[in-house]
């Protein structure tokens, strides 16, 4: 990735954030309608009547463990499983009973299924020659295609005498070549390493930009689906427990589940002591003090709710802070020295254990806190969220 | 700049015992491995070899044994006489029955083979795609008839084809036929009895070909846009390669020499290599004949054996 293309990138994000996504916009056509899709495998239910609108040039992430549904709901866009009852509307048109090899999807797969017998350039032509393209403009869209992703040179060469890298832009360029109307990617980066994924997000990006393909992406991997996606779907047992954008999910949890998902968290359990339209107490014998948060919720009275707090929300001092809400006293049990940033666990009087994060601004090791030094902890009224569920 | 200089200090050092480990020079550890299986070798596939070899380059006598010494000692005279015969290699190019039945081995074990393939695939296809606990039981049944002999397999053949045999009865009493079918004592026989006998040596390479291979590939191919039909010519006939060659090998290469199949079912203008062979040693008693019918016959069989085997190494190498 040069510095250009970094420039090209960010610049289009700004442009493209200036304008209303598809999403908010009412009365907008959906390009993908999943309408209460269910599919049962004997009495095992993977999916649970899931419905989800996704719009034209989105990035969407299907976000969950395994076992949460997710492939399922992919392997039954592109065609290979059936759905149990519901509809699969794409671009407008119901794919019921639509073979896989005759819908407007392509797929790159996790494994990356490559045939091992064809040569690069074979691989990517495969879907081109299905549909009975001539010959010359094959060759003129392959060389092409595989410019796209830089493998020019390396278009005579099988599968095996690729790295792992190559071989998933090989399988890009196949699954992209048909110029499918929707592409599903199934753990694109999964089985990359962490710099080549760093590289290989932003590619994904700038190609889906480019191309202006509807991308649908089945991830387990929460730091992949926050740079990628548009907007993310968070899934666990066969349902979608979020859709929304990814520093939604991320800042504004809907669940506990999702919170736990995404990122780490804190969580306080507490009863609502006092339910104003604009603000609320928790009173939690986890925290030992009354929590204090600057908006309303809406739930039961007495209900058990959970207040959470995102790790680097939290300030740490050795001196007790100015302010006097959401503020507690802990000792520090455990630091985990990160490079950038630093993981403290902070074990309050009643045991319960607070992870903090701070970024490293200073390099002297003797002015940090140190093991069982006593701190306090405290955040701002406006950044936890309580969660009802 | 200490860690980098020290994992150079731990590269050097690693690379100065593996040249330890080489200059400790024959590891007689190792070679007493590889000795036991190529002594095996040398005493029951070389020598023999040698022996009839040999045996072919000398003329038939009537003696014990029945061939002239390649080496004979005048003690009187003080004089040895070393004779080499390349008689028997030339007459088999001057009788075209040699050729012939060359020809008509190699044509019967090809239509064979073709034929085990055509019947095998289909069989090895569902072994590999049932469930793994099926794939167990249908391997076995596979395997299964080596519990019997071959040789009354073969018999139960001709039980089955003869004039009043079950598939002559069979059709007969369903009024399909009104004659009975000659089926025994004529080629047909033959193709059956090695397709049968064969079978299993062709459906255990291809089972192995068709079970390694990666199932998502032909939902790959179907993504693209390949019908199921087209995905099977497409990347599975292709993938199964391997197995079909050494399949075919394996059919092929007993069935150029086979001689109880041919003996039992074929009839008398069913000309193989291994009756000449039988015929030569056992009614003509010509052993240095019946040897370089031999000798040609593993030449006919090896060749083209070390050429498939060479390409197809080479190309392995390429990949």
């Amino acid at each position: 990735m040069t510095s250009s293309q970094l420039n090209e990138l960010s610049t289009s994000t700004v442009a493209n954030s200036t304008e209303v996504p598809l999403w908010k916009q009412d009365g907008a056509e959906p390009f993908l309608k999943i309408e209460n899709v269910t599919k049962m495998f004997g009495e095992f239910t993977a999916v649970d009547n899931i419905s989800l609108d996704i719009y034209k040039n989105e990035l969407f992430c299907l976000l969950g463990g395994s076992g949460s549904g997710k492939s399922t709901l992919l392997r039954i866009l592109a065609g290979f499983e059936s759905a149990t009852s519901g509809r699969i509307i794409i671009d407008g048109v119901d794919m019921a009973g639509i073979q896989p090899w005759k819908r407007p999807v392509n797929m790159m797969f996790q494994s990356y299924a490559l045939f091992p017998h064809l040569s690069v350039a074979d691989n990517v032509a495969f879907g081109l020659r299905r549909e009975g393209v001539a010959r010359s403009e094959v060759k003129q869209r392959v060389a092409q295609m595989l410019d796209m992703v830089q493998l020019s040179a390396l278009g005579k060469r099988k599968p095996n005498q690729l790295s792992g890298g190559q071989r998933q832009r090989v399988a890009l360029a196949r699954s992209l070549i048909k110029r499918p109307k929707l592409l599903l990617l199934d753990e694109p980066l999964g089985a990359l390493d962490k710099k080549l994924r760093e590289e290989t997000q932003f590619e994904l990006i700038n190609i889906q930009e480019e191309l202006g393909v509807t991308f649908v992406v089945v991830t387990h991997d929460q730091e992949e689906a926050m740079t990628l996606a548009t907007r993310i779907g968070v899934m666990s047992n066969g349902v979608i427990v979020q859709t929304a954008e990814p520093h939604v999910v991320y800042e504004y949890p809907n669940s506990r589940f999702v919170a736990e998902f995404v990122g780490s968290v804190n969580l306080f359990e507490g009863k609502v002591v006092e339910d104003l339209p604009d603000s609320v107490r928790i009173r939690s014998k986890e925290a030992g003090v009354e929590l204090f948060v600057n908006h309303g919720i809406s739930c039961a009275p007495n209900q058990t709710v959970h207040m959470a707090i995102r790790p680097e929300k939290i300030k740490i001092s050795r001196n007790r802070p100015e302010q006097t809400e959401n503020c507690i006293q802990g000792i520090i049990e455990d630091i985990a020295y990160m490079g950038s940033l630093s993981v403290f666990k902070v074990r309050l009087a009643n045991g319960k254990d607070v992870r903090v994060t701070q970024p490293n601004f200073v390099r002297d090791m003797g002015a940090r806190f140190t093991w069982h030094e006593q701190v306090y902890l405290s955040w701002d009224m406006d950044s936890s969220v309580v969660l009802t569920s | 700049m200490s860690i980098p200089s020290g994992s150079a200090w731990i590269d050097k050092s690693a690379s100065g015992m593996a040249r330890y480990n080489l200059s400790r020079g024959v590891n007689w550890g190792r070679f007493s491995v590889i000795a036991v299986p190529g002594l095996w070798l040398g005493i029951f596939f070389f020598i023999p070899f040698l022996v009839v070899f040999k045996i072919s380059l000398s003329e038939s006598a009537i003696a014990v044994p029945p061939y002239s010494a390649m080496l004979e000692w005048d003690l009187e005279e003080a004089y040895a006489t070393f004779k080499l015969n390349f008689g028997n290699y030339l007459y088999l190019f001057e009788d075209t029955f040699y050729l012939d039945a060359y020809i008509s081995s190699v044509k019967i074990a090809s239509i064979s083979t073709f034929f085990t393939l055509i019947v095998g695939f289909p069989i090895a296809y569902l072994i590999a795609r049932s469930k793994p606990s099926m794939r167990v039981v249908l391997l076995s049944l596979v395997i299964l008839p080596f519990w019997t002999s071959f040789l009354l397999r073969v018999y139960a053949w001709m039980g089955f084809l003869k004039k009043n045999g079950i598939v002559n009865e069979f059709l007969l009493s369903t009024g399909i036929i009104d004659q009975p079918l000659v089926m025994l004592q004529t080629d047909f026989a033959v193709y059956i009895g090695i397709v049968y006998t064969y079978l299993p040596f062709m459906i255990l390479p291809l089972y192995t070909a068709l079970e390694k291979m990666d199932l998502t590939l032909l939902e790959a191919a179907e993504d693209l846009g390949s019908r199921p039909y087209q995905s099977f010519f497409l990347v599975t006939l292709p993938l199964a390669v391997p197995g079909i060659i050494a399949g075919c090998l394996l059919v092929f290469i007993p069935a150029v020499g086979e001689f109880v199949i041919p003996a039992l079912l074929g009839g008398s203008d069913t000309l193989m290599i291994g009756r000449v062979l039988w015929d030569e040693f056992f009614l003509n008693r010509d052993w240095p004949m019946a040897s370089a019918v031999a000798i040609v016959m593993l030449v006919v069989l090896v060749l083209p054996v070390m050429l498939i085997r060479n390409a197809q190494g080479k190309e392995e190498a390429h990949s």
